[in-house]
């Protein structure tokens, strides 16, 4: 992989302001990403994988360190760094074309209206939603919504696109579905995607390196697997691949022997007590 | 034997059921208004045979009827007044042009009193005017109030303040403002027109700018960040993002408001002689005849019905604009 370095996060550390002091959620992430590269961020919930996306973004700032895209700073969001949300975050008012559109007359590169239409059908077509353009995104089923939500993320020409646990709300079988459709779309245009997961399969069916990160606070960057099977990978063929079982198992075993999250099981339990048990709850 | 009775008698208690259930839903619907309705009438007419007045016994339902009809046929009768007025003074000024071709001549408006429904439209009109200089006032205000932390927090204590105070005290400030402020010689609007309407949006403003604050407030972050990552510029997030989000809210502000002026509106005509609904109450008490309470209960029907047509008006606009079809269904 002879690929320049683009995406550079170099000692990244961020600072929540709380009544009790400053929280510390992130220190000292240090990433390098070439263009085209495909990565997953995984980790256990509440370790900051989605507050590295945001800083990436440019929705959060982060308070040491800094990110670098293609030589300049990211300080504000911006369509080059395009976001695909978990609950796909559609404009319910607006029908599928019409999202896109906004996105493409956002954007629109010295298109005119001819060729914004076009390349509104173009990344529809990309993720298949032809057929629905005129529906409102209430009228079309979870997996369709972040269908829609990439292809607006797509029509953005974004050189990261930023995946925040997209398919974390859908079935497992629409899921397996637009993973297939991602790694398709990953391929034939080449972006350099960060995409958080919850999902072991997923980071390593889709990846190219899995960054594994701690447990907060002060979380941090904990272990980068790279995943060097050949593409295009066939989740059936590879089901029985001893590589892709052995990256399984790294993955796995960091998040539950070398980051077993300890939850306090007890205190979960005796708080719930309490709440049953005391009657002023209710009166309150 | 036994099995073929008990079959057919599962399926007519089922069918019965369904049938309860439409008969029931019949009834909710339509059967139990009515019946209130009667209940209410009934009640009414007891009540008001043994109550006695100054002006006579207290007004029951068929009085009322009466006077209501009254009313109907007063108007007709004041319109057939003008029509002829009208024509008698066509006819004098042909005479005279006729005899006189110089001469101009000119033309003068009826001058008999306004008729309850012409009053019933000056209420509508003023109401109408006063709710749309405080719309025009709250929705951008309680925008600005929504979006920025800052301003909500420097004008909340304000709304606060001016929320609870009664139109009629603020009425005498207005009057006097109004009648210092709007002098002309040839004034488009009465100042008691401008006076009513100004009360009824100084307490209509509240609803709507709360509601548009948190409306605005609230709208989903994500959206936010949506409009962040695009880099929609002040105007277009708000056009595109913040007024559909919160147009529900707005709607539910508004329709509060509308309600409110209509009800401060009849206090600020009694006080400030608009001659509107309020003035008619107000000068049916001053007349005192035995049919004034007749005459006056009648108003406060219409005011009432009214009322609830307006709020069923802003419903039908809200469905119209409204873009969660479900959200709207009360």
């Amino acid at each position: 992989m002879s690929r320049k370095h683009h995406l550079e996060l170099t000692q990244v550390g961020i600072d929540f302001p709380t009544p009790k002091g400053p929280f510390n959620a992130l220190t000292d992430v240090n990433l390098k990403i070439s263009e085209g590269e495909f990565i997953s961020l995984i980790g256990h919930s509440g370790c900051g994988k989605s507050t590295v996306l945001n800083i990436v973004a440019g929705l959060h700032q982060a308070t040491t360190g800094g990110v670098i895209l293609d030589g300049a700073e990211v300080n504000e969001p911006g369509p080059e760094r395009a976001v695909v949300f978990q609950n796909h975050s559609l404009l319910p008012w607006l029908s599928v074309y019409k999202n896109v559109e906004l996105a493409v007359k956002q954007t629109r590169n010295g298109r005119n209206k001819k060729e914004i239409k076009d390349w509104v059908e173009h990344n529809l077509a990309l993720v298949h939603m032809t057929h629905a353009k005129d529906k409102l995104p209430s009228e079309i089923s979870g997996g369709m919504k972040q269908r829609v939500g990439i292809a607006r993320a797509l029509s953005m020409e974004p050189k990261v696109l930023l995946m925040d646990e997209p398919f974390g709300a859908l079935d497992a079988l629409t899921r397996a579905h637009l993973q297939d459709s991602l790694m398709e779309i990953h391929s034939e245009l080449g972006n350099t995607v960060i995409m958080i997961t919850h999902d072991v399969d997923e980071a390593v069916l889709l990846s190219d390196r899995i960054v594994m990160m701690t447990n907060g606070p002060s979380a941090t960057i904990g272990e980068i697997l790279e995943v060097e099977l050949n593409r295009p990978r066939n989740r059936i063929e590879l089901a029985d691949d001893n590589q892709y079982n052995h990256y399984r198992h790294e993955v796995l075993s960091f998040l539950y022997e070398k980051q077993r999250k300890v939850e306090p099981v007890s205190a979960h339990k005796n708080r719930k007590v309490a709440g049953k048990a005391s009657p002023n709850s209710d009166a309150a | 034997m036994f099995k073929s009775t008990t079959i057919p008698t599962v399926f007519n208690n089922v069918k019965n059921n369904v049938e309860k259930t439409v008969v029931g839903n019949i009834a909710a619907s339509l059967v139990l208004p009515i019946l209130g309705f009667m209940l209410f009438l009934s009640i009414w007419s007891m009540v008001a045979k043994n109550i006695d007045t100054s002006l006579g016994q207290f007004p029951g339902p068929t009085q009322v009827w009466e006077q209501a009809i009254t009313l109907v046929d007063e108007h007709y009768a004041q319109q057939q007044k003008a029509e002829a007025f009208y024509q008698r003074q066509e006819e004098r000024n042909a005479a005279r042009v006729a005899k006189d071709p110089t001469y101009v001549p000119k033309i003068r408006g009826f001058t008999g009193a306004p008729t309850f429904f012409e009053q019933i439209w000056t209420s509508l009109y003023t109401v109408m005017v006063g709710f749309l200089i405080a719309s025009v006032i709250a929705v951008p205000v309680g925008i600005i109030c929504g979006l920025s932390k800052s301003a909500y927090a420097a004008i909340n204590p304000l709304i606060q303040l001016f929320k609870p105070v009664s139109p009629l005290a603020w009425l005498p400030l207005v009057t006097m403002v109004v009648s210092a402020a709007y002098v002309s010689d040839d004034p488009m609007f009465s100042k008691s027109f401008v006076t009513s309407a100004f009360t009824v949006s100084l307490c209509c403003l509240w609803p709507t700018l709360i509601n548009t604050a948190v409306g605005v407030s609230s709208i989903d972050k994500d959206l936010v960040n949506v409009s962040r990552v695009l880099r929609l510029n002040a105007v277009t997030h708000i056009i595109k993002i913040v007024l559909p989000s919160s147009i529900p809210m707005i709607f539910t502000g508004l329709r509060l408001s509308l309600g409110i002026g209509w009800m401060v509106l009849i206090a600020a005509e009694m006080l400030a002689q608009n001659p509107g609904l309020g003035k008619f109450v107000w000068d049916e008490f001053q007349n005192g005849s035995s049919e004034s309470l007749a005459r006056i209960m009648v108003a406060v029907l219409t005011i009432g019905l009214i009322g609830f047509v307006l709020d069923r008006l802003m419903l039908l606009l809200q469905k119209q604009v409204s873009w969660d079809k479900n959200a709207v269904t009360r």
